[in-house]
């Protein structure tokens, strides 16, 4: 690789001592790309954009915050009231987090859809993984800064599940708190670890972005580059793409900000925080209700709960399922060991992946719910078919499903995989 | 064969999964006991509502004249009473009639003065036990806020003020309590607060208790979300800005990409 020649005389200078212009043109210009990668593919660089819309506007508050349980809800009403557009960065900030988890997600079942997890992208998707617990972390401890009725309850809720854990669960619990309580001494440690996780989250993105940039972008089809006939330059090819995906996203977070502010948040966080008296539903933000569908599925008579009930207290065993849930997916790259990656190619597990789908929305309908009446019938059963669909499903249909042809080339899908009804199944690429 | 097995679970179980979600909806509808409040038009709810300020300053004057009686506005401050339409003068005039407490002065001593304009409005109650030893031990909650700390906030507080009615038979009131349907549980500390001609409107619109609650009602919205109307025009301008630069980029792509389709 010839370092490229610069014109200006400046950028040579300094690209000869330090190759940051040689770095950027490798890696965001002409870093080959497969040409056929569909809209689905613009998530992972919105996140990016996302997560600097959160830094920037998070950096602005903390000039303004106060990490104080008599000022935190107060200074947070004088960045609304008093603040020079004070408003606008906070709901941005706070609209931004639920915009940040929407993007990860979609791109998260994109790579379940299309196997984007699978060999020689196991590493990538791992960082990923790690990536989304930083993020549920950093969300977590901001939920509680505002010092609200639900930043209080949530964190209570949650903060006390450590205890589940056998031996130093509540030496956990009070290192947690900073004392015995939630008070004071939590508040401000919670206000250092959300400052510092986002920079935490930038170190491992940029680990993600070297993986992905080892072997490049996967695509719809789910077949290697066979070369540059297959690939285009990010520049300006995907650069302009992704411009344009940015724009449709910032209409429509921006429309959230504008004009329905407070359209993913509860009510009574708007209430401040009372030790004293509990809300009559502790629901958390949105993002995590499948997963606090997943914790209140394991009851002392629930018959997920039946088979471990000797090993474990029903509050552990929903603990560990509510972590298991996305420690599951480290190990998906080899609970899933079928050869072909898109689901394209994969007529059931196609099916499965949207069952899957489906299942994360009615955990979600289960959590956002008072567990009592079908709700707690319906959380045990998604709960056992989620993990059913990674423990049990996915190596199932590694072993035995019959998959479709797969073209040879990207170039030229139709014509691969030999015969007319492959021609018939496989799809040309899709209309970017 | 085999296929098709797994493909019928599949389906199945799509099945299955989509009426647990259709039944835990209609759980969820009938399983509360506190009606949703009823749906009113309100200036100030949609992409381009304002606040009507014959409203904030007729719901002020309710505010001040029944409500400040137990519930504090320690979010606002006098100043803030410019924004929806008093002069000046008429902020500083009714900020004095209102004592605080500042100092220490040279001597060290502290001592009651007029509040000014800068001054947040004055508590009723100096803290959260005297509040509640002059209301029956209840606390009447802030009202800063009180439009976006409940569901559906301002039909819920119009609701509540023009929901009082006599307790069934079957369901006899302890001391002190009113019955109101919309307040959950349906058990209210709080005696019907507004009465026919309750206030003296200065501009001679008649004081009915549904009027009453409307104007009070848009003047605690204006005091939850003071931004709302600067926020609505700024989004207008943003929105529009966006979408015409997305349609550029699009056109962008389509020229940029137009070689490779």
């Amino acid at each position: 690789m010839s370092a490229p020649k610069f014109k200006n005389p400046i950028v040579r200078w300094i690209d000869y001592r330090l190759p940051v212009f040689t770095f950027m043109q490798h890696e965001l210009h002409e870093y080959p790309t497969p040409k056929n990668l569909n809209y689905w593919w613009n998530f992972g660089s919105l996140a990016g954009i996302v997560l600097v819309i959160m830094i920037t506007t998070g950096i602005v508050l903390a000039m303004h915050y106060t990490p104080h349980t008599a000022f935190a809800f107060d200074s947070i009403e004088r960045i609304m009231r008093d603040v020079n557009y004070g408003w606008l960065i906070r709901y941005v900030h706070m609209n931004g987090g639920s915009a940040f988890f929407i993007v990860v997600y979609i791109h998260i079942f994109r790579g379940m859809y299309f196997g984007s997890y699978k060999s020689p992208r196991e590493l990538l998707w791992i960082l990923g993984v790690v990536i989304l617990i930083c993020m549920m972390a950093t969300a977590f401890l901001g939920y509680v800064l505002p010092w609200g009725q639900m930043s209080f309850w949530g964190a209570t809720v949650i903060t006390s599940l450590f205890s589940a854990i056998p031996v130093i669960g509540d030496w956990i619990v009070t290192l947690l708190w900073g004392g015995f309580s939630i008070d004071n001494p939590t508040l401000n440690r919670f206000f250092s670890l959300h400052y510092l996780m986002p920079f935490v989250l930038v170190g491992v993105i940029v680990l993600h972005i070297v993986a992905l940039h080892q072997h490049g972008s996967s695509n719809p089809i789910g077949i290697d580059t066979k070369g540059p006939q297959d690939q285009l330059p990010f520049h300006p090819y995907y650069t302009v793409k992704d411009l344009f995906g940015l724009g449709v996203f910032l209409v429509l977070f921006f429309f959230f900000v504008f004009f329905a502010p407070n359209f993913f948040g509860e009510p009574d966080n708007y209430i401040e925080a009372n030790p004293l008296q509990t809300p009559p539903h502790i629901v958390p933000e949105w993002y995590f209700l499948p997963f606090y569908a997943i914790l209140r599925a394991f009851t002392a008579d629930a018959f997920i709960y039946w088979p471990i009930s000797w090993l474990m207290s029903a509050k552990l065993a929903g603990v560990l399922a509510m972590f298991g849930s996305i420690m599951v997916l480290f190990v998906l790259p080899w609970l899933d060991w079928s050869p072909v990656r898109s689901a394209r190619y994969r007529p059931l597990y196609k099916q499965f992946f949207w069952l899957l789908f489906i299942d994360c929305f009615v955990l979600g309908w289960v959590g956002a719910n008072a567990p009592e009446g079908h709700f707690v019938i319906i959380g045990q059963v998604a709960t056992a078919y989620y993990f059913g669909h990674f423990i049990v499903i996915l190596p199932l249909l590694s072993l035995f499903e019959k998959t479709r042809p797969v073209p040879t080339s990207i170039s030229e899908p139709v014509l691969g995989g030999g015969g007319v009804t492959a021609g018939a199944t496989a799809k040309p690429r899709e209309k970017a | 064969m085999g296929h098709r097995l797994i493909r019928n679970i599949a389906t199945a179980g799509s099945v299955f999964l989509l009426g647990a979600f259709v039944l835990s909806y209609a759980a969820q509808a009938s399983g509360d006991k506190t009606p949703p409040p009823p749906s009113r038009n309100w200036s100030f709810t949609g992409l381009f509502g304002t606040f009507d300020h014959g409203a904030l300053q007729r719901g002020f004057q309710v505010y001040n004249e029944v409500c400040a009686g137990c519930h504090s506005l320690r979010l606002v401050a006098y100043r803030n009473l410019m924004d929806i339409g008093f002069t000046e003068d008429q902020v500083k005039k009714i900020a004095a009639e209102m004592e605080v407490q500042d100092g220490p002065n040279d001597e060290g001593e502290m001592f009651d003065r007029p509040a000014r304009a800068s001054d947040r409005f004055v508590k009723p109650f100096p803290n959260e036990n005297a509040a509640r030893a002059a209301n029956n031990g209840a606390f009447p909650p802030d009202l800063s806020l009180i439009v976006k700390a409940r569901k559906d906030g301002a039909n819920y507080l119009h609701a509540l003020m023009t929901g009082y009615k006599d307790p069934p038979a079957d369901k006899p009131l302890p001391e002190g309590m009113a019955y109101n349907l919309y307040f959950p549980g349906s058990q209210i500390a709080m005696p019907a607060p507004l009465s026919e001609d309750g206030v003296e409107y200065t501009d001679k619109t008649k004081a009915t208790v549904a009027q009453m609650a409307r104007d009070v009602t848009t003047f605690l919205a204006w005091a939850a979300e003071p931004e709302l109307e600067a926020r609505k025009r700024l989004g207008a301008k943003v929105m529009l800005f966006l979408l015409v630069l997305t349609g550029l980029l699009y056109a962008v792509k389509r020229k940029i990409w137009a070689d490779v389709h």
